[in-house]
């Protein structure tokens, strides 16, 4: 083991050590917002995975966290099944539906592969309300604490909620930071810098976009199913667009391209928008503004900064 | 009411819908085809228009026909101003380029949005026509008695759903008259056809796409305007004009006017045509999912000549 990756394997590390121990200091109020974020956070991963490293920007990642999010509901509220399938069922209906959006939608580069990928996202969003008999439509519909006992652990319990949206979290970091040092994800860092030529060297390029959607799909999935487990909700709202813009605003605010800038923009963000809604109500302007200026100011993002500045190697 | 007439008073709002997405939607293909910037904040532009028109229409006393006729100019006026200031101050920083315009597009739409909100508020208000007068259509039927003309009951129309399509065709036919026969129209076209040969021989550029940023954002306002005593301003009203004018930009292909006005013809017409038959929701499936598919298979749309 180099240096370098100790180093690596040391942060990485010491963040995840830091979030478990907080949970025993943290008061009730962040306790709860921090297993909220970690849980966003491993939605941004999964983002990032696609934008960040692959240099794909989805507009409709948001088609993913609600399919994950209501694969588990729709099983556990009509189907009638323990949470495990369900979120099982969740993932499952994440990856079928990013494959199929990746099919259609790598035919398209650039600006076309936004408008694509926002449309399908769009009529999925649509789709939801038109079987409003089913999911509820935009009022959704809650999970009740006896239909989010996983394994005979009580979900709705904050200690053990904060628990699971960590090993979410740590479960998706740890994959995100084995995958781009492994050669499948040096390959998506090189798709993003320049296509052409990594297809010149022989590698196939849709085939590796391909599993970079799939992938970036079922993790968002994942994130959505545990969402709607966790804090037993479940509704049209996270299928719509400003659930596609989140991802993008965290992963842009942290640094894309870097494996703790999902978390780091989410982090900021959430506390952002929580201290300005006690000033005004119109907290999507916060939002507006701070996307303004980053695409103007600080394309790097957070950790991107940091790592241009002092640790050239992060990842 | 009968099939027939039922279909005749569709396609009479439809050609109002068609009318005001025109215009909303040669806006952005005028700022897709010489910018190549994809506008997502155009909706807002839209709303703004009618909210000022709203905000015209009130400060200014007298007959109704006074406050819309300034609101007809000031709307317009101010809202392509604020764009082109947006322009100067936010895009041309990215350079144009196509991915970091979109964000910060994005940005600008919830600013826009959310200051409305604040200022404005959340609700919707309406703005008096200048004239309505309703106007019964009549409707020939063969009959056991031969051929008969007659009034059904509810197929009427209104002076001022004539005027908007009468008004929409003549600013439509403008613009082209711009285009195609004025000197800042062959600017533009100019940088349209390659920016930097356009810059070499010293055209401005970054005056003329102020310049199109602000026309393109004007024609959203005004065709708020035009709309706003048929459907009330509120500051949610900008997300269906953006999402039809995408639709009606990418099927008449990116870039090409003609197309655009074409394609709001059949957009609007069978918007107003399929909502008798299908519900609304469903109709807006069946059309998100068109031009996504139309983008993956046909990117030049169907009348544009290239990919985006």
């Amino acid at each position: 083991m180099s240096r370098e990756t100790a180093r690596i394997l040391a942060l990485h590390g010491g963040v995840l050590v830091l979030l478990f121990a907080a949970q025993f200091v943290l008061p009730a109020y962040h306790h709860g917002n921090l297993a909220r974020i970690m849980v966003l956070a491993s939605y941004a991963i999964g983002y990032n995975i696609l934008f960040g490293y692959t240099g794909l920007l989805s507009l409709g990642h948001a088609l993913f966290f609600a399919a994950g999010m209501y694969g588990m509901g729709l099983g556990i509220q009509h189907g009638g099944w323990s949470p495990a399938p369900a979120l099982l069922a969740g993932i499952g209906a994440g990856a079928v539906v990013a494959g199929a959006l990746a099919l259609l939608a790598l035919r398209t580069t650039g600006v076309a592969f936004m408008i694509v990928t926002l449309m399908f996202a769009q009529a999925g969003y649509l789709t939801i309300l038109y079987y409003g008999e089913y999911t509820r439509g935009d009022e959704g519909f809650v999970l009740q604490t006896a239909q989010r006992m996983l394994w005979g652990i009580d979900l709705s319990d904050p200690t053990n909620r904060y628990f699971a949206a960590f090993t979410l979290f740590a479960l998706c970091l740890c994959l995100s930071l084995w995958l781009v040092r492994a050669p499948f994800g040096r390959v998506l860092v090189a798709i993003r810098e320049n296509e052409d030529r990594v297809q010149m060297l022989g590698y196939d390029t849709h085939a590796h976009k391909l599993g970079a959607m799939v992938i970036s799909g079922t993790i968002s999935a994942a994130a959505g199913a545990a969402y709607g487990l966790l804090f037993g909700y479940v509704g049209a709202s996270f299928g719509s667009v400003q659930y596609s813009i989140f991802p993008l605003l965290w992963v842009l605010l942290g640094g894309a391209g870097t494996v703790l800038g999902p978390f780091i923009g989410a982090l900021f963000m959430f506390y952002l928008i929580d201290l300005s809604s006690g000033l005004t109500t119109a907290y999507m302007l916060i939002a507006g503004v701070v996307l303004v200026a980053l695409t103007m100011f600080a394309p790097q993002g957070l950790v991107g900064e940091l790592r241009r500045r002092f640790w050239k190697g992060l990842p | 009411m009968e099939l027939g007439p039922y279909i005749l008073l569709a396609s009479l709002e439809g050609a109002v819908t068609a009318a005001v997405l025109a215009l909303t939607a040669v806006g952005l293909s005028l700022v897709f085809g010489v910018m190549r910037v994809v506008n997502i904040a155009h909706g807002e532009f839209f709303m703004l228009g009618a909210v000022i028109a709203w905000w015209v229409a009130n400060s200014v006393g007298g007959h109704p026909a006074i406050g819309f006729a300034v609101a007809l100019i000031v709307a317009p006026v101010l809202v392509g101003a604020l764009a082109a200031m947006a322009d100067m101050t936010i895009l041309k920083r990215l350079n144009y380029d196509p991915e970091r315009t979109i964000v910060a597009t994005i940005g600008l739409l919830y600013i826009l949005q959310q200051l409305t909100l604040m200022t404005y508020g959340p609700d919707a208000r309406p703005v008096e026509a200048p004239f309505n007068q309703r106007i019964a259509l009549p409707w020939i039927e063969h009959t056991q008695a031969g051929w008969q003309m007659y009034y059904p009951w509810g197929l009427s129309t209104t002076t001022y759903k004539l005027a908007v399509i009468g008004a929409a065709a003549a600013v439509l036919g403008g613009v082209w008259a711009m285009m195609a026969r004025t000197r800042i129209g062959l600017l533009m076209r100019a940088t349209q056809a390659d920016r930097d040969m356009a810059l070499a021989s010293g055209i401005p550029v970054e005056k003329v796409y102020a310049l199109v940023f602000g026309i393109g954002a004007g024609l959203a306002a005004l065709a708020a305007v035009l709309i706003v005593p048929i459907q009330q301003a509120h500051y949610l009203m900008g997300a269906d004009p953006l999402l039809l004018s995408f639709i009606v930009v990418i099927i008449g292909g990116l870039g090409s006017l003609p197309g655009t006005v074409v394609a709001a013809l059949l957009i609007g017409l069978s918007d107003g045509i399929i909502s008798v038959f299908f519900s609304p929701t469903l109709a807006k499936i069946l059309a998100t999912l068109l031009v996504g598919l139309v983008l993956v298979f046909r990117p030049r749309g169907l009348f544009g000549t290239r990919a985006p």
